[in-house]
């Protein structure tokens, strides 16, 4: 099988090939556009700053190769939020694959929401073996609101999309990579999946 | 359900070795790290810390190279840190798997690091390390693994590396480390109800009951300790079972 995994500007991109070969999955890291386009399946992770990422990926022209894409595709963390229409960090419009807004928490908690929390409502194909009873690992000060694509929602300071699915397009807010077995649950199943 | 109280194991490391001290003293050896942290995982720790106690420039490259071992073997968040001095030591671990960096003496002599890290990674990215001692009814910063004062309040400075981007306090009580007598209660309920960031209490944990006092008694967001789990006596799995029953919520 052939993972790409998209190599920008944003983040720990090594954590989530670490998270592969441990599943015994081999990985490129790549921002050439064939090997994205040939690959089976593209793994679209990151951490950081959602303006400066978007800018980055619309001077590689990464941003059109991503929504074009037919294969299977996981945006994770950043990765998601980058896939939503609109994000308030950097005020900037996004992939636009999903239709919501990433708007910032609210100061009335401790923000960044760093650590574990469970999902409400799991479902889909990314969820198969998952229940509300597993917790996963998230850190982040931004959320996508929940729409009509969430198939998760998480519950801090408000409910949000903890995962999101149009379509070839998967997305959660947590790092599965980071997120002990229940995360590697989820990583299976976004691998297992024929398309 | 909601989110979890973390149980975070901290691995100080010498000379690729995890070590241990009493008040910051009096090191001994506790085992290979690697294992150390896969045992951890096992039982349950929500992330893990490795401190570089003695880290020098000719050892940051035996560092990458452990800290890149760790990254292969572990599935959970991981920070790094001793001696991280710049932006370049940053993206060398980093890029070697860490989630995280811990400031500590070079957040004091440099604050400004703490804002360039935190625009480069994010501020999540920034844990901000303070070791504070009781002196003349004062909680006072030291630095240099606690042997220089600063000057700075442990609260004021709080405030302050939050203000520069810290996404992350680590609080270690220098009068409780190692002695297993319980968390220091007032300056981690003082600093954690100060600041918007998740605080990380560490620093004298000696029973399951000393984490349900500083989970109850302050808005402390994870425990840390290393003795304690190093030599067996309690397990992380133990704590957690512990603090179900006191209605804490752990993973």
């Amino acid at each position: 099988m052939s993972i790409a995994i998209l190599k920008y500007n944003a983040g720990n991109v090594i954590s989530v090939q670490n998270a592969l070969n441990r599943l015994g999955v081999d990985s490129v890291i790549t921002d050439n556009e064939t090997e994205i386009r040939n690959a089976e399946k593209v793994i679209f992770p990151g951490v950081g700053e959602a303006g400066s990422a978007m800018k980055y990926l619309r001077e590689k022209g990464l941003d059109k190769v991503l929504i074009s894409l037919k294969q299977p595709v996981f945006g994770i963390c950043l990765g998601q939020q980058l896939m939503c229409a609109f994000s308030e960090e950097g005020a900037v419009n996004c992939l636009g694959i999903f239709k919501t807004l990433v708007k910032k928490f609210p100061p009335v908690d401790t923000v960044p929401q760093m650590g574990w929390n469970n999902l409400l409502n799991p479902r889909g194909e990314l969820f198969l073996n998952v229940t509300e009873r597993d917790d996963f690992y998230f850190v982040h000060s931004y959320y996508a609101e929940i729409c009509e694509n969430t198939v998760a929602t998480c519950d801090y300071i408000l409910p949000f999309s903890a995962a999101l699915q149009k379509d070839n397009f998967y997305a959660t807010q947590f790092h599965p990579e980071k997120s002990g077995s229940t995360g590697e649950q989820v990583l299976l199943n976004f691998l297992k999946l024929q398309k | 359900m909601a989110i979890k109280k973390r149980i975070i194991p901290c691995l100080d490391i010498k000379d690729g070795r995890t070590v241990k001290g009493v008040n910051f003293c009096d090191l001994r050896d506790a085992g290979d790290p690697v294992e150390l942290a896969k045992k951890y995982i096992e039982e349950g720790a929500d992330e893990l810390v490795f401190l570089d106690i003695a880290a020098t420039e000719e050892k940051r490259k035996t560092r990458a190279s452990l800290v890149r071992k760790i990254a292969a073997e572990i599935n959970i968040p991981f920070t790094v840190g001793g001696g991280i001095n710049s932006l370049a030591d940053v993206s060398a671990v980093i890029q070697s798997g860490a989630d995280k960096v811990s400031l500590n003496s070079s957040a004091v002599r440099n604050p400004y690091l703490i804002s360039e890290i935190a625009g480069q990674y994010g501020n999540q990215c920034v844990v901000v390390a303070i070791d504070t001692k009781y002196v003349n009814n004062e909680w006072c910063v030291f630095v240099g693994g606690g042997k220089i004062p600063t000057g700075l309040m442990a609260l004021d400075w709080a405030k302050k590396v939050v203000e520069l981007g810290a996404g992350e306090i680590l609080l270690t009580s220098m009068n409780n480390d190692g002695t297993r007598s319980g968390f220091a209660l007032d300056i981690t309920r003082q600093i954690s109800e100060a600041v918007g960031v998740p605080v990380i209490a560490s620093g004298g944990a000696g029973s399951k009951e000393h984490f349900r006092d500083v989970f109850q008694q302050t808005k402390a967001s994870g425990g840390l300790a290393a003795g304690i789990f190093h030599y067996g006596e309690i397990s992380i799995q133990d704590v957690k079972n512990y603090l179900k029953t006191q209605n804490i919520l752990v993973r």
